[in-house]
């Protein structure tokens, strides 16, 4: 234990600088309660522009903090850490929260549940998220975990603030309290899986973990079998957050009564934060973990099955899916099992960067294309929810064609077609499954995005080769969907076509 | 190393993208007209890059010319690096497929001005991008030397096919497009596991040697063994398993690319898309589909499974062979029992990639050469016919051969365009067709590979292309005329459509009579390729 030290050392000692983009963030949304509350009604726009500011600040802090030239650095006696990971990940869950704010806005006026509230809550989640990339200790991630997890349990249900007892209401409301049951449910996993980790190693520090568990592994005792049931239990908590097959079951309907713009936001920095954290456990804690000398990671199994359980189920779930929210959700638990197949393929050693990059390129690609799937169904969502079926997109070509367009490019994407970034992401995933040997995981990967074709390829057969009886005009295409619209199209094709340009800004990340 | 500078090859390549861009920007409706000379336009001045291409080409070296490779990304993947290039050029048997292209592309586009899709549809802006875009993609997919980029391209061919089918297809046009995309990524995406594979395991995606860097094909010759093949842990150890085909990982890649090839030719047991997707598709789109598409297969076969998999060739060799030919027979039973005309052609096209198929595994130098020269008949006379189905359509408005009777009477042009077309097609001495089809059986009469068998059942193929085409030729142009048109002026054959069968003749009797050129273009690459097998 250290003796308690004075302000000037503590700040000197504990390199806060280097958490100065979460630290930015959560400060700024202090600043928002304040700017909401004296708005008033008539300024209210108020609150929105303050937070595309404050995610602009920390954008540029960002930008400073971890260019690639500092290298990693630690904060807070070694609960943070800012590498090129963190980095990385930072810039996505900003940008994603950027999107969701500009879905957000016109959207929460039409329902009349426009309050300020909403947009600090966002903010806090992906403060919480923003530290979760960065955490380099198992409480930190915990506390991560919850500051990035609560304000979605209520923004879920923030469409039943109207209290009108409208169906829509209703389903909101149960989109919040499952989520926050399921989700405080899974808290208690990763808590008890790091307990024990604890209790196995002596150290929530996960650089310490690993240097501990070098040591137990291969020893008979206690100890070694505590560490691997700790592990296990971190890995269910971590994989209720990413919805991974058997843990996805609240997906579904978490995900169709949210507010649509919640549900993007939420697809993207939950999984995000989710997977960083995986990542950070697993490859640089618990990489050691093995069963026999000079074998893959103890973890790679197990991962491996929940990546094929989790592409094959996700996949084959979403071809039955009328509603495109849940389409879209079903699909996105496949992504989330692509992503798996990096964490999979993270178990050998030697591809473990490559794996990582290959990760975090994925999840780029995911963000930019998800956001912009579910900004273009809510642009066609009608105000009482209904609208959001596949059958009511039919015919968008030729109401609103480049609509139509953007939304064909975030299918390809989403397939993995070539030209778009969800191809660069997909290649770069089984590219490291085939380093790592997992040949047969790529099969079934690359066999489940065919699969997954069926039903992204149905989207665009609906507005381009079917002409419509009934009128297809968007209910909801406002200059601010069309800007989320357009910046997610941007990041899907410039990623695409520019291949290099992804690779090169992961090329320094190595959390080993 | 990379040699920069602009190369013929990739002015040729991206020509078509100017033309789209130029397309992007005019306004669909007010434009209207000015559309399909933009596209028609562009597609020449294509072709004329790509005939200063053949200029340019020196047919005594087997090397690569007009060679253009920028490095696109460096992926650092575990302890290695892996270059993934920008690289084109150009040998033979590209170049041929390259003129291939940019000849069918304007024909088609002359062949869709009159249409009355666009009555129909609309959208024609979009179809003409379309067109544009899969231009572009299928010289991408000839020329292109990097694993990776091939994918790319290969797959980006899907796209606008899909659409154009989709779009602007006949009745059952949705099925067919879903099918066809379906069908195809499906053989394509395990290529893609395969393609990672050999790049994660030679350090590059170039196919080819380029200055120091050197390619795939040169460092999986070092993997090989003595009649052994190469596999990923031990190699060693693998030969002694070599016996059972399916025990090595040689022979497993080579199937991840063969099937993906295979879907696209379509050889035998993996047609079932294509009369769909014939059948529906526009006769721009079956053009291009019967003309080059199909041909993106057999191509790939040639440079990336005989090129990288010498060993599993050689092993595979009598059964894709022996698929060639049952697909031969298959075809042209199939197409014989045919009511629907644009199915019969459709069918015809089973059976007549067939014959490729064959030559190209009966590995030897005439086999190769004839099977490349009937890619280039293939796609000059089924576009042709498809042409001449697409004509026939919009007059009369049925596919039905019950329907039709006695054109010649009425459209005596027509009809004898038609008979040099459909005779071309049956391999006729004197026409292209023949000179083709004839080396392939010469190839696998002469090969080490295949038996006499082989030889034995293609040529039947021969003798039924001329039973079914002939009895299409009688139902259609001969006897009574069974459904008069209501003006004389529909029997008239506009200017669009003269001019583009013009070029289609001259081809069919140029190859035909003069095929020397064409060998000696194919000539050296073939020899290179074929040196692999010489026992």
């Amino acid at each position: 234990m250290f003796e308690s030290p004075t302000i000037a050392e503590f700040l000197a000692q504990s390199n806060l600088a280097s958490t100065l983009p979460g630290i930015l963030l959560l400060a700024w949304t202090l600043i928002l309660v304040l700017v909401d509350l004296f708005a008033g009604e008539e300024r209210e726009h108020w609150t929105p522009v303050a937070a595309c500011i404050g995610l602009g600040i920390s954008f540029v802090a960002n930008a400073f903090v971890y260019s690639p030239a500092e290298g990693e650095q630690i904060a807070l006696y070694g609960m943070f850490i800012a590498d090129a990971f963190t980095g990385f990940l930072n810039m996505v869950i900003l940008v994603a929260t950027l999107i969701a704010v500009l879905m957000s806005w016109d959207y929460l006026k039409r329902a009349d549940i426009h309050r300020g509230e909403y947009y600090i809550l966002a903010l806090i989640s992906s403060a919480g998220a923003m530290f979760m990339v960065a955490a380099n200790d198992l409480i930190i991630i915990f506390v991560a975990l919850e500051l990035l997890s609560i304000p979605l349990y209520i923004l879920a249900a923030f469409r039943s603030i109207k209290n009108d007892g409208s169906e829509l209401s209703l389903k909101s409301e149960e989109s919040g309290m499952k989520y926050f049951i399921l989700g405080a449910f899974s808290s208690a996993f990763l808590v008890f899986g790091a307990a024990l980790v604890y209790g196995a190693t002596g150290a929530t520090n996960i650089p310490q973990i690993f240097s501990m568990a070098g040591g137990i592994v291969g020893g008979t005792s206690a100890a070694a079998f505590y560490l691997l049931i700790g592990a296990a239990l971190l890995v269910v908590g971590l994989g209720f957050k990413v919805a991974v097959v058997p843990f996805h079951m609240w997906t579904p309907d978490v995900y169709e009564g949210a507010p649509t713009p919640v549900t993007a936001f939420m697809s993207v920095t939950a999984k995000v934060g989710g997977f960083a954290a995986l990542l950070r456990v697993l490859i640089t804690g618990l990489s050691v973990l093995v069963l026999a000398e000079g074998e893959a990671a103890a973890w790679q199994s197990t991962t491996t099955i929940i990546a094929i359980l989790t592409l094959v189920l996700g996949n084959f779930v979403a071809i039955s899916q009328r509603n495109l929210k849940r389409m879209l959700a079903y699909s996105s638990i496949a992504h989330a099992g692509y992503i798996m197949v990096a964490v999979a393929a993270a178990g050998a050693a030697h591809v473990a960067d490559a794996a990582t990059q290959s990760a975090l390129v994925y999840m780029m690609a995911y963000m930019f294309t998800n956001l912009g799937a579910f900004a273009v169904v809510m642009a066609i969502e009608r105000e009482d929810g209904s609208g959001g079926n596949i059958d009511d997109i039919t015919g968008l070509a030729k109401t609103r064609p480049l609509m139509a367009m953007a939304m064909t490019f975030f299918m390809l994407s989403l397939t993995g077609i070539p030209l778009t970034a969800g191809f660069v992401g997909k290649f770069m995933i089984f590219s490291s499954a085939i380093q790592a040997g997992l040949i047969g995981l790529a099969v079934i990967g690359v066999l489940t995005s065919v699969v997954s074709a069926f039903y992204y390829v149905r989207v665009v057969v609906n507005m381009y080769l079917r002409d419509s009886a009934v009128d297809a005009q968007p209910a909801l295409e406002t200059p601010y969907v069309r800007w989320a619209i357009n910046i997610s199209l941007a990041g899907t094709m410039i990623f695409g076509i520019f291949y290099p340009l992804a690779t090169n800004l992961v090329s320094m990340v190595s959390i080993v | 190393m990379d040699v920069t500078g602009l190369s013929l090859t990739t002015i040729t390549l991206f020509l078509p993208m100017v033309g789209l861009a130029i397309l992007l920007f005019m306004n669909g409706e007010t434009q209207k007209a000015n559309l399909k000379w933009v596209a028609f336009a562009t597609s020449i001045v294509t072709f004329v890059a790509s005939v200063l291409m053949w200029i340019n080409f020196d047919p005594g070296t087997s090397e690569l010319q007009m060679v253009q490779r920028n490095t696109w990304a460096e992926v650092s993947l575990g302890e290695s690096v892996i270059n993934i290039s920008y690289f084109v050029g150009v040998d033979g048997i590209s170049m041929l497929l390259v003129l291939l292209t940019t000849f069918i592309m304007p024909i088609s586009i002359l062949g869709s001005f009159g249409s009355h899709i666009f009555e129909e549809r609309g959208r024609e802006k979009l179809y003409y991008i379309f067109l544009m875009l899969l231009e572009w993609s299928m010289i991408g997919v000839f020329v292109v030397h990097d694993l990776i980029i091939f994918y790319v391209f290969w797959e980006v061919t899907l796209v606008p096919m899909y659409f154009l089918i989709g779009i602007w297809g006949s009745e059952e046009r949705i099925y067919a497009a879903v099918k066809f995309f379906l069908y195809t990524m499906a053989g394509s995406i395990l290529m893609l596991i395969a393609i990672l594979y050999v790049g994660n395991r030679a350090g590059t995606f170039s196919t080819y040697s380029a200055g120091g860097d050197i390619g795939v094909i040169e460092r999986v010759q070092t993997w090989e063994g003595e009649g052994t093949y190469w596999d990923a842990a031990d190699p060693e150890a693998a030969g002694e398993e070599a016996g059972f085909l399916l025990n090595s990982v040689e022979s497993w890649l080579f199937l991840g690319f063969l099937v993906a090839f295979a879907i696209k030719v379509p050889i035998f047991p993996f047609h079932s898309w294509l009369p769909d997707a014939h059948v529906q598709a526009p006769t721009a789109g079956s053009v291009i589909l019967a003309g080059v598409l199909l041909k993106m297969g057999t191509y790939g076969i040639v440079r990336f499974n005989l090129n990288l998999f010498p060993e599993a060739t050689v092993a595979w060799a009598p059964t894709i062979a022996f698929l060639g030919v049952v697909g031969i027979i298959y075809g042209a039973w199939v197409s014989y029992a045919q009511d629907n005309v644009k199915k019969l052609v459709a069918y015809s096209s089973v059976s007549h990639l067939g014959f490729v198929v064959v030559g190209i595994f009966a590995l030897n130098a005439q086999g190769l050469q004839g099977a490349t020269l009937q890619m280039v008949n293939h796609g000059i006379s089924t576009g042709g016919l498809f042409l001449i189905v697409g004509m026939l359509y919009e007059r009369w408005h049925t596919k039905e051969m019950a329907d039709y009777g006695g054109v010649w009477k009425v459209m005596p042009l027509f009809g004898a365009i038609s008979l040099v077309i459909s005779l071309s097609s049956m391999g006729l001495p004197g026409l292209n067709g023949f000179i083709g089809e004839f080396t392939i059986l010469l190839g696998s009469l002469g090969s080490d590979y295949l038996g006499f068998a082989f030889t034995l059942f293609a040529t039947l193929g021969v003798i039924m292309a001329a039973v079914y085409l002939l009895k299409m030729f009688q139902h259609v142009f001969m006897g009574e005329l069974k459904k008069p048109l209501s003006s004389e002026e529909g029997y008239k054959l506009s200017w669009s459509e003269k001019a583009a069968f013009i070029p289609i003749i001259i081809m069919i009797f140029w190859m035909g009579i003069q095929p020397i050129v064409f060998f000696n273009m194919l000539d050296v690459s073939v020899d290179s390729i074929v040196a692999l097998f010489v026992r």
